[in-house]
């Protein structure tokens, strides 16, 4: 196909980024609640697919997308902390598949009382009238809409920067995370930071839920896809590497813009495929600390 | 102990014998076709179709009208008495897990039919099982190659339109009026890949030019790097062959990056289903194609009945496409059973071949070479304004009678004459 010009390939690469910022804002509270907690969430999927549930029913009792946006991520991460409190609490410990095969098998029960409770066919969610259609942005239209979600996604990590690294709280995760034997010594509370930082991170698995929500339809089954891809960006960034996640995120998406502009039907290996050459080349990500897993 | 065993060994021995020659004498005797009959069990009918996955919403549908079918078999006294029973399955939209699903529905549940499908590369892998089995196959979604020789069988009936037939029609409508400068974005798959065929085929005859083709991999969830690339093709129509939450997709994002300002997006086939599950922004001005529209009942008594019929079981919902489909599909069996007077497989072959029938849509019958239904295919746009009810999606443009010529012919699909 010929008319590859500069427009294109800029417009492509905006693109990428801006589907990266969706696999990083989904992808931190992943990296977030493994980094602190050890805690593969694989319930991470049904959390972001009930925040996109949670905001059509807010909507449709009406509430409006501004709200919802609040509201959200309030909502399921209370969901989180209950979830963190009741289930994974008693298995700390005990090694990193018990919590895994326990959110594995909670992801399953939330997409069945989500179908349920909405049935099993999707819903269409419209995009807020302020941010539909599309604005130049000097090399090509691109939606509104997009942009706002590289904004949410910004204040979102600037946000939890800010908590990690300029608060007291903030301060005590991180040491929690690196030895919590010591902290338990100094007399924190560690069980209690572990809840938090598991509610925050399915509040931003939530938020991201209602972000994604306008973009594609709300389905029960809309987590499943974007959980596998999002293991890859912990991955390739460093399980448990905020920063890396970030920055893996970003450079998912641009990969796979750019394989779907010169083979289309190679974009959705290509992420495989970095992954694959990561692990060769640094088997503990970008930013991991190795050993994490063990 | 060993006594013991050898003792109750030679009784059942005993008993066998004087069953077997019991059902001996039953065998040889006039009463044994009443006590068969007391005995046997509904007529069977395996529906395997994707209930959970991208195509979920039409499957549903597809499962309610064919449940219709049965029903109306059931209450006009079935065959002489006997009832027939759908047996659903999930197929999970794939190969591999339909062809286990319906081996399980011929070896474990004796059926007497299959019937069900909703994807062009599933059907084949579920005809597979069938054929070889000898059991009657009635698709009920869109495929060319299950009409061609090769994956054809006596016993293989295919009531949905192909790939061949939609993408003819609709292409006859668009081309002449939209303009001739095409791109594709297409559904990596069988379905995808005979649709732009068929578009290309009947392109010919319009003088259309292919401005590229791109493809993605079934259940896509994000369009948005591959529509800027579409967009600087700068074609007059853009046209999407994919289907079920891809299309909800596909729409929805293209709608969001403003390609429908400059560019007429058209879909060989537009889901009652997906139109309704991604609401009317997405779908807003599309024109596709489809096989049945429920608006089409003030052209057909039949149409009106079967609306009536679905309506009144499912709380004065109407129903969709896919769902007429697994009607059509369901009722053109158990016709053929009641033709028959039998559900012995040559005999209900030899009655479908000679259905005549109006069951949902206007005529139809199946062509005899390779049975595919011969039917018309209505082009229709989506509605975003005037909206009587919530089924009222659609405005039919356009329909194409059903006629053999739109049918490639009997020898390039590879059967002799």
């Amino acid at each position: 196909m010929a008319g590859l010009s500069f427009d294109l390939i800029a417009l492509q690469l905006f693109a990428g980024l801006a589907l990266g910022a969706i696999y990083v804002l989904f992808a931190i509270g992943l990296s977030l609640i493994f980094g602190m907690l050890t805690v593969v969430n694989f319930a991470h999927g049904a959390f972001y697919m009930v925040g996109a549930y949670v905001g059509l029913y807010l909507i449709s009792i009406g509430g409006n997308f501004w709200i919802c946006l609040v509201a959200v991520p309030i909502a399921i991460g209370l969901f989180g902390l209950a979830v963190e409190r009741v289930l994974i609490r008693p298995l700390y410990g005990r090694g990193i598949d018990y919590p895994l095969l326990l959110t594995f098998g909670l992801s399953y029960v939330m997409v069945e009382c989500v179908r349920i409770a909405f049935g099993k066919t999707g819903y269409p969610f419209d995009t807020p009238e302020v941010l539909q259609g599309a604005v130049d942005i000097g090399v090509g239209y691109f939606p509104l809409y997009r942009l706002f979600v590289i904004g949410a996604t910004a204040v979102v990590l600037l946000a939890l920067w800010l908590f990690l690294e300029k608060t007291s709280f903030g301060l005590i995760i991180r040491a929690g995370a690196r030895d919590p034997q010591i902290v338990r010594v100094l007399g924190v509370d560690v069980s209690r930071v572990w809840l938090i930082v598991f509610g925050i991170g399915t509040a931003i698995a939530g938020f991201a839920g209602l972000l994604a929500a306008p973009l594609q339809g709300v389905i029960p089954e809309m987590g499943g896809t974007i959980l596998a891809e999002a293991f890859v960006v912990t991955v390739v960034g460093g399980m448990g590497s905020i920063g890396g996640a970030v920055l893996a995120g970003l450079l998912v998406g641009v990969v796979v813009s750019m394989t779907s502009l010169f083979a289309p039907e190679m974009a959705k290996v290509s992420i495989f495929a970095l992954m694959a050459i990561v692990l060769i080349v640094r088997p503990q990500g970008f930013f991991g600390r190795a050993g994490l897993m063990s | 102990m060993t006594k013991k065993v050898t003792k109750a060994g030679s009784i059942s021995r005993r008993r066998l014998l004087t069953t077997a020659s019991a059902g001996a004498a039953l065998a040889v005797s006039p009463f044994r076709i009443n006590l068969l009959q007391a005995e046997e069990a509904p007529i069977k009918i395996g529906f395997p179709v994707p209930l959970t996955g991208p195509y979920g919403a039409e499957a549903q549908d597809q499962v309610r009208a064919g449940q219709l079918a049965v029903a109306q078999f059931n209450d006009a006294g079935g065959l002489n008495g006997r009832k027939a029973e759908l047996v659903v399955r999930d197929d999970k939209l794939n190969p591999g897990e339909a062809a286990t699903r319906t081996l399980e529905l011929v070896e474990k549940e004796r059926v007497n039919f299959v019937v069900g499908s909703l994807s062009a590369a599933v059907q084949l892998a579920i005809n597979n099982v069938t054929k070889e089995r000898g059991v009657i196959f009635n698709s009920i979604s869109q495929s060319d190659a299950i009409n061609e020789a090769a994956d054809f069988s006596k016993y293989t009936f295919h009531e949905a339109l192909n790939p061949h037939m939609t993408s003819g029609a609709v292409g006859r409508y668009a081309f002449a009026k939209f303009g001739k400068k095409v791109a594709f974005l297409t559904a990596d798959y069988a379905y995808g890949h005979e649709m732009v065929r068929g578009f290309l085929e009947v392109g010919k005859e319009f003088n259309i030019e292919n401005l590229g083709d791109i493809r993605h991999p079934l259940g896509t969830t994000d369009f948005s790097t591959l529509l800027p690339r579409l967009q600087a093709l700068k074609p007059d129509i853009l046209c999407i062959s994919n289907f079920g939450r891809d299309q909800q997709i596909a729409l929805k994002q293209a709608t969001d990056f403003g390609i429908k300002k400059s560019i007429q997006i058209i879909a060989p086939l537009l889901s009652h289903a997906s139109r309704v599950a991604a609401g009317p922004q997405a779908f807003e001005g599309v024109v596709g194609g489809c096989s049945f529209y429920w608006g089409i009942e003030d052209k057909f008594a039949s149409t009106k009945a079967f609306n009536d019929a679905f309506r009144k079981m499912y709380d004065g919902k109407l129903p969709t496409d896919y769902g007429a489909l697994g009607y059509g599909g369901v009722r053109t069996v158990l016709e053929a059973v009641k033709g028959a007077g039998s559900v012995e497989t040559d005999k209900v072959v030899a009655a479908q071949e000679s259905l005549k029938y109006d069951y949902y849509k206007g005529p139809q019958y199946y062509r005899k070479c390779d049975h595919q239904s011969v039917q018309s295919v209505l082009v229709i746009k989506s509605k975003s304004k005037d909206m009587k009810n919530e089924s009222d999606v659609f405005e039919v443009l356009s329909t194409e009678e059903p006629n053999e010529k739109y049918l490639r012919t009997c020898e390039a699909l590879g059967h002799k004459s």
